[in-house]
Parts: structure tokens; C-alpha cells; sequence
């Protein structure tokens, strides 16, 4: 039916520009929550928030509010946040404990961890009438697979595992990992909020958009820049995490000089490293760390590569060499969440930590430096396409220079707007799949 | 004066000496109540005016602004943190926002700051160290709609020769854990 009412989508989507209505219309985006959200694998949260049997974390998936939890056997559950008696969510806060088990607050039926049923009041009433056993358990997400802690779920059957969806930007989660020397990181139990007031593909977007730091930061990098020459003369040293923001202001010609990959199922990286190798005591002695652990050539690898952001399509932003990722789950057709996480690296120094939580406090929290722009940005292009000033929206940027090896789509242009054209590449195939 | 000279009884003659004396100012008294009142007020005035670099200057040397995203963090060192600035990422802060190309700024902007409930609860006039609870509520209007932030303020003041100033300033806003409708772009 929703299908139906939606105009022909593959007119909507030419190789190098879309059409507006994919930013604003209703029906389209409700069809984006079923066919993508609810189909593909998407973010639940990582091992380390549920730690304990009983603790659990709430999120939502398309339209499905869930819940991970950590059942007694260790196994971690993805459940539907509803009672099967009379639909009422069992888990009343986003996260906690649920002590002795899941109990309904409203008729007191009760749950295992797992979501099958442990007691429910007045059994005798049931007896003869059509209700099953199996009616009586909370329903599960048909698929959970995690990958190195990260926890994914899908709501649908059947489809490629987790491993075979991500293909190769399930470099982002090893290069976050292999950066522990037990291989392993943890949750910083603190998720920032932020709703911006547009469609979730500004940030897909907006991500690998190596043309807009320079213009939409300009402010912030100046700003930082400033500051950091100043500390400079006073002190004769500058902070690392000065340049994180003043490296927002680099020229253009650099970041084009960077590579970007796109991938099956529309994951990007962009390629480029942010100077986050320099040649202090704290990061001598974290390489010594890594190199025993892993050997010199191990440690040279994990420690070169070349990533400054990867995109797993359609829900998550990972900085792997700064071990932050931002969710981002949709709410409405100009409305969307994103859960803003950082992770700590296992059996490192405090001060690597702590040169990533810079950044995670600068950049990604609500104070953000950085964000404020890119917000506004993405209001005001909400409000431009849902106007009848223009059409379509232009992904022409190097479009035609893209080199196609197998199913790796490079771009030596940082600047190539060859990730979304990618990303609607794969918007398009699970849009129009079963229709 | 004159009057006090001559008193009708002895008893009279007493008390009004009595009021006349001079009052070593206390160190929890009215007046360094008054004191740190002013301060609050003149930091809310500060930030409602947009005169960032007066809002600064209440800082000490190293003092700090921290926003902290959950009551129960005790310290803003080696912790995730709203805010976590010292007078340099102040200055970033300042910076940024007076920059021509802070687009984010082009909207209408603006606060509203109310500080209440003042209350001194401890104060050392051998160390100078003065420390300070409040209450906030602050409106903000970004292009044509408002938002509220309330929660409380601990100042942690220091007395310098040019008066108390804020070696630290923790912000609890109720609202810290909430899902933000855009960010915080100055000082709350």
C-alpha cells in the first residue's frame, strides 16, 4: 500500500543527483524505516553497557522500540519492549538493571531474561480457551550478531550475517579494537543525545564530506587556531587537541588529496589520518605496549591505517582512530536522533584515553564546537528542499572519475561525492526490493 | 553624637555604644553574602549581554567551567563532560562565536539567565577559598522559538586582590541527560 502511494523511485534517483522528495516526503520515509531500517542490521549498542545478567539497555529500530539484555548464561538478548499480555513496554527507563526479571508493570506477568515466560497471574483462566504457551513470550529480534563487542540486531528473517553485510568497513570496529593490546575495548558509560531537525541523510551525508569542514568550521578551526598559536608562544607547546579543531580549517586541495572507498550495502570510508601519531613519551610508551602485544609488523599495521571516518549504511558513524561512533536512529521525515558513544581502549595509558576524550568532549558533546554549524547547515537544507525552489539535489562532484574494482567503488578525490552517490546506490536497491 | 553624650541612665547609655561599634565584616556574614550575590549576577548579566570576554575575566588564571552529563561525576578530569573549559578553550569558545562565518550565529539568539537561591556554604577568610550553591533558570530563543535550561550552580571562589573570582564553576542542568534539540553554543 505504502508503495503504492509513492511515485516511481527510480525516477527519484539518477546516478548523479536526487530528487528532493527523498529528503521530505512522509510516505518515502516511512517506506526507508520498513525496508531499511527494519530489514538491514542495525546498531543496538556494544557488550560493555549490559554487564551484569538482568542489566539492559533500550533503542529503537525503525519504528521498533527494543531492548538488549544480558541474560544469566552471559548470552545478550535483543527483545521487543512489549508485554504479549496487553502491549505494554516491560522496560520502563532506557537502561539499568531489572533485578529479579522482567516484570509487567501493569498485570504483573513475569519474564526470564531471555524473554520466555516465568509466571503470569491466574494460569487457571487460561485454561481452555485458544492461548498458547508460546503466546506468553516477549518477542525477539529475529537476528542479533555482534562483531569484536559491537551488537547489531535485524528484524528481518533471513539475509546476509552480520560479517557479510559489513564486508570490508568492518575495518572500522578492528581498527578500534586492535588499537587495545588485548584487542578489546569498553563503553565510557555516557551517551550524549543530540536531535537535529532534519532527514537522517544530511548526516550520512554530511559524514564523508570533506568539502564542507573548511567552509561550515570555519570559525571553530580559526578560532582554535588562534588559541593554539597563543598556548605556542606561552608555553612553547601545543595540545593535540588544538589541532583537532584547527585541523578543520585545512585547504581544500588536502582534503581532495585523501581517498574515499565505497562498499556493498552503501558503507563508505574516507580515507586520511589525523596527525594522531605524534612522537610524545605517552605515545612511545603505548606503541612499546602495542609492539609486545602484537609484534612490530602487527603494531605498524594496526597503527597506519589509514581511516578518518568510516560510514556503515544506514545507522552509524564510527571514528575508529578515536574510538567514537554515533548512531543515529530516525524519528521523522525532518527529525533524527543520534546516540553519541566513546570507547575505551583495554590495557593502554590513561593519556591515550584521554587525548580521545578531548575530542569526544570538544567535538561530539552537546557543547560541541563543531556540530552547532553542520545543525544549522542541515535545518536550513531540510528547509530548502521542502521547497519548490528546485528539485533535485546535485551529487555531481567527480562523478564519471570513480574507479569500480569488483564491488569496491575508489575515488582518489577526497572531495568526489562518489559516498552518496554510493549510499543512494544502495538506498535505491533496498527501496525498490520486492517491489 | 551629641545625643550619646548624654544619656538619661546608664542602662541607655549602654546599648546605643553597643550598636556603634564597628562590625568586623564576617566571614559568613551579610556582606560577603552580598558579595558573592553580585558576583552570580553579574556572571548571568555577563553571558545574557554577550560580553564573553567580561564573563571570562571572572575566571582565575586556571579557573574552570564544567558542565558534567550526570549528577554523580565528582571531578571533570580524565571524565566525559558537556563542558570542560579553561580560560583557553574559553577563549576557543569566545572566539568562534564572534567570528563573521560562525554561521550558526545569523538566527536570532539570545538568554535569559535568573539566579536564585544563594546560598554560602563555606568560607575560609585565612585561605579565601568560598564556596557557593545556586539555582538557575535560563530561557534561550533561537530564531523564533524558546528553550529552558534549569539546574544548579556551585561556585568554588577564590579572593584575589581584584576580589573573589571562580577557580570553578560546576553546572548542573536537570535537563543534562535529555536528548539536546540542537547543542549549547555559549555558557550556561
Amino acid at each position: 500500500m505504502l508503495q503504492e502511494r509513492i511515485p516511481n523511485l527510480k525516477a527519484l534517483v539518477e546516478p548523479d543527483r536526487v530528487h528532493r522528495l527523498c529528503y521530505t516526503d512522509p510516505d518515502i520515509f516511512e517506506l526507508e524505516l520498513a525496508n531499511i531500517f527494519e530489514k538491514c542490521w542495525i546498531y543496538a549498542g556494544h557488550e560493555s553497557q549490559v554487564r551484569k545478567p538482568g542489566d539492559f539497555w533500550t533503542f529503537q529500530v525503525g519504528r521498533q522500540p527494543l531492548a538488549m539484555v544480558r541474560g544469566h548464561g552471559g548470552k545478550i538478548h535483543v527483545l521487543y519492549n512489549r508485554c504479549p499480555h496487553r502491549g505494554v513496554q516491560i522496560f520502563g527507563a532506557r537502561y539499568g538493571n531489572a533485578g529479579e526479571g522482567l516484570t509487567c508493570s501493569y498485570h504483573g506477568w513475569r519474564y526470564h531474561y531471555d524473554g520466555t515466560m516465568e509466571a503470569l497471574p491466574l494460569a487457571r483462566g487460561y485454561e481452555g480457551t485458544t492461548f498458547k504457551n508460546y503466546d506468553c513470550n516477549m518477542q525477539r529480534a529475529p537476528r542479533v550478531e555482534s562483531y569484536r563487542g559491537f551488537v547489531f540486531a535485524s528484524l528481518a528473517e533471513k539475509g546476509p550475517s552480520l560479517l557479510e553485510w559489513l564486508g570490508p568497513a568492518k575495518i572500522a570496529f578492528d581498527d578500534i579494537c586492535d588499537r587495545s593490546p588485548e584487542g578489546e575495548v569498553e563503553v565510557v558509560m555516557n551517551c550524549y543525545r543530540v536531535i537535529q531537525r532534519s532527514n537522517w541523510k544530511f548526516f550520512m551525508e554530511n559524514q564523508l564530506d570533506a568539502v564542507h569542514p573548511s567552509v561550515t568550521h570555519e570559525s571553530t578551526g580559526r578560532a582554535a587556531a588562534d588559541v593554539e598559536f597563543q598556548i605556542q608562544r606561552r608555553t612553547g607547546d601545543k595540545p593535540l587537541h588544538y589541532h583537532m579543531l584547527s585541523a578543520f580549517v585545512i585547504p581544500f586541495e588536502k582534503w581532495d588529496s585523501l581517498e574515499t572507498f565505497g562498499y556493498p550495502y552503501g558503507h563508505t570510508i574516507l580515507g586520511g589520518y589525523m596527525g594522531l601519531r605524534p612522537q610524545d613519551p605517552d605515545t612511545v610508551a603505548y606503541e612499546k605496549i602495542l609492539a609486545k602485544a602484537y609484534g612490530e609488523q602487527k603494531k605498524e599495521e594496526y597503527l597506519s591505517r589509514n581511516i578518518h571516518h568510516t560510514l556503515v549504511y544506514p545507522c552509524l558513524s564510527v571514528q575508529s582512530p578515536l574510538q567514537q561512533l554515533r548512531a543515529i536512529r530516525p524519528l521523522a521525515p525532518d527529525r533524527t536522533l543520534s546516540e553519541i558513544w566513546h570507547f575505551r581502549l583495554k590495557g593502554v595509558p590513561e593519556a591515550i584515553y584521554r587525548r580521545s576524550l578531548w575530542y569526544y568532549n570538544l567535538v561530539n558533546s552537546p557543547a560541541t564546537l563543531v556540530n552547532a554549524d553542520d545543525l544549522e547547515n542541515w535545518q536550513k537544507g531540510q528547509w530548502g528542499l521542502a521547497s519548490r525552489g528546485g528539485d533535485w539535489v546535485s551529487f555531481h562532484r567527480d562523478y564519471g572519475r570513480d574507479r569500480v574494482e569488483g564491488a569496491v567503488t575508489r575515488s582518489s578525490n577526497g572531495c568526489s561525492e562518489m559516498p552518496m552517490r554510493t549510499q543512494f546506490g544502495a538506498w535505491l536497491e533496498y527501496m525498490t526490493a520486492g517491489a | 553624637m551629641a545625643r550619646a553624650k548624654k544619656p538619661r541612665r546608664a542602662a541607655a547609655r549602654r546599648a546605643p555604644a553597643k550598636r556603634a561599634a564597628p562590625r568586623a565584616p564576617k566571614p559568613n556574614g551579610q556582606d560577603l553574602q552580598r558579595e558573592v550575590e553580585e558576583l552570580l549576577y553579574a556572571q548571568a548579566e555577563a553571558l545574557d549581554d554577550k560580553r564573553w570576554q567580561a564573563f571570562i575575566d571572572l575566571f582565575t588564571a586556571d579557573g574552570m567551567y564544567w558542565m558534567p552529563p550526570a549528577p554523580h561525576y565528582t571531578t571533570w578530569d580524565g571524565v566525559p563532560s558537556i563542558f570542560a573549559e579553561d580560560r583557553d578553550l574559553m577563549t576557543v569558545r569566545m572566539k568562534r562565536i564572534n567570528h563573521p562565518h560562525a554561521w550558526s550565529q545569523a538566527p536570532e539568539w539570545g538568554t535569559n539567565h535568573v539566579v536564585s537561591n544563594v546560598v554560602v556554604e563555606k568560607a575560609d577568610p585565612r585561605s579565601g577559598d568560598v564556596h557557593v550553591r545556586s539555582r538557575f533558570h535560563v530561557v534561550e530563543l533561537r530564531r523564533d522559538e524558546l528553550r529552558h535550561f534549569a539546574g544548579s550552580y556551585r561556585h568554588h571562589l577564590k579572593r584575589t586582590k581584584d576580589g573573589l573570582k571562580i577557580k570553578l564553576q560546576r553546572v548542573d542542568m536537570v535537563n543534562a541527560q535529555a536528548p539536546y534539540e540542537y547543542v549549547l553554543q555559549a555558557w550556561v
